[in-house]
């Protein structure tokens, strides 16, 4: 379903991926935590195909129709409604037109906006963005999900429902995986963990029956404080 | 091809929606083009120079540095919340978003000329009736020529800082055998000389429209992939 191999890249001196290699099959969800300018963004824009690495190979089932992306903007555009919006990355993603307004209002309802969907994007709360944001990434219902740091602006409700939303997808065979510097996000939605520093993997595991507290000790007896990677 | 052209309209469709929202681009490339116009009219001595002599220069001055506001804002909305990453992760193919940018520039530019044009006859008094259809038909074959290579190269700039500035520095030289084309075949039709007199600039528009839009849709992804 993805897999990446020996993924290696730097930005000039910087480090920012290091012999990542990897492979996840449907339900699985990667949480990969790191310090800030550890490579978890870049890890993902290799995965999402938006940066082609110096040495190693990344690969998704399905390319990028497969693929949903929440990332660090919402790639909203501010004058078109929340619908709009939808309509076009839903047309872009092959979804065919008959079924566009269909999936735009299924993802609208579960993630409670729907008396919002007329409503333009510059109206919105920076919460609501977000959440339009996560809408424009299901509507073609991807069988990939690629989420950095996916919980930022969300009010605690909103984080609880996104986590909810997820636990779903993944039940339903998707594959997640979630870049995150802060470890009490999302440890219960994982299957697996990676803790990435100065772009390395230095550790990768299947989560087990592992908490937050044992994960967020393990983190800090692996990855330690440091706070200047890459 | 098919889903390449399917693509590029619904590019190009959200870019005029947002425009037809917003207008401010639009608006802005109206106006500017009148004022250019009426600085030309009363910045000449029509005593010194002819009319007739003058008037296809401004027209393509004019036309040109209008067209340059439309080629600064084709990328810069991509900018807003960072959807060109968007449009790049989704399977978009480059060649589609360089046509449907290519689409939304000629509409757009396609409308500050049809306003510039009745302002131009207005202000200079030149009669293009008579030649109006040709003239129209050079029109567009300059137009498409330098908003393929204007499309290219706003997509080049739009990461660089000054972007707005950078645009026309690199663009301009590119844009001198389309609009010395322009010129010639106009002087020619406002002189009411026979088209096939200008046979060889037409020829050399059209050459360079098909040569450009060729490679400027080659040549496109590297100018938007990391």
């Amino acid at each position: 379903m993805l897999s990446a191999e020996g993924l290696r890249h730097r930005f000039g001196r910087v480090v920012a991926l290091d012999d990542v290699s990897f492979s996840l099959t449907p339900g699985q969800t990667l949480a990969i935590f790191g310090p800030n300018g550890a490579g978890k963004t870049t890890l993902l824009k290799v995965l999402a195909g938006l940066i082609r690495p110096q040495a190693g190979s990344a690969r998704v089932s399905g390319g990028r129709r497969a693929i949903g992306w929440i990332g660090h903007h919402s790639h909203l555009y501010d004058h078109l409604t929340v619908l709009e919006n939808l309509l076009f990355w839903a047309s872009l993603y092959g979804v065919p037109a008959a079924r566009r307004g269909a999936r735009a209002a299924v993802v609208l309802e579960r993630l409670g906006m729907s008396d919002r969907a007329e409503q333009p994007v510059w109206s919105l709360s920076r919460g609501l963005v977000q959440r339009a944001a996560i809408a424009k990434a299901l509507v073609h219902d991807p069988q990939v999900l690629l989420l950095d740091e996916p919980f930022t602006g969300l009010d605690l409700a909103a984080a609880g429902e996104l986590r909810a939303l997820l636990g779903e997808l993944r039940g339903a065979g998707r594959v997640l995986v979630l870049a995150t510097h802060n470890v009490d996000e999302g440890v219960e939605l994982a299957t697996d963990v990676a803790f990435q520093r100065r772009g390395r993997f230095v550790q990768f595991a299947p989560r087990g029956g592992r908490g937050a507290a044992e994960i967020a000790e393990a983190y800090r007896r692996v990855v330690g404080g440091d706070r200047t990677d890459a | 091809m098919r889903e390449v052209l399917a693509q590029a309209w619904t590019v190009a469709r959200k870019d005029l929606l947002l425009e037809f929202r917003t207008r401010t681009a639009l608006l802005s490339a109206v106006v500017f083009t009148a004022l250019v116009l009426t600085v030309f009219n009363f910045g000449r001595d029509p005593t010194a120079v002819a009319t007739i002599d003058l008037a296809p220069s401004i027209l393509w001055v004019t036309f040109t540095f209008a067209a340059m506001l439309a080629l600064n804002r084709a990328f810069q909305l991509e900018l807003e919340n960072q959807a060109l990453e968007g449009l790049l992760v989704s399977p978009l193919s480059r060649l589609s978003l360089y046509f449907g940018k290519l689409i939304a520039n000629l509409a757009f530019v396609t409308i500050v000329e049809a306003v510039g044009l009745p302002l131009f006859v207005l202000f200079f008094d030149v009669p293009v009736g008579h030649v109006l259809l040709p003239l129209v038909g050079v029109i567009v074959l300059a137009t498409v020529g330098f908003v393929a290579v204007g499309t290219l190269f706003s997509a080049m700039v739009i990461r660089t800082r000054f972007a707005e500035l950078m645009l026309p520095v690199l663009l301009l030289p590119f844009l001198i055998p389309p609009l010395v084309g322009a010129v010639q075949v106009t002087a020619r039709l406002l002189a009411g000389r026979p088209l096939s007199e200008a046979a060889g600039w037409l020829r050399l528009l059209a050459a360079y429209d098909i040569w450009f839009v060729f490679l400027s849709s080659v040549l496109f992804r590297f100018t938007v992939d990391e």
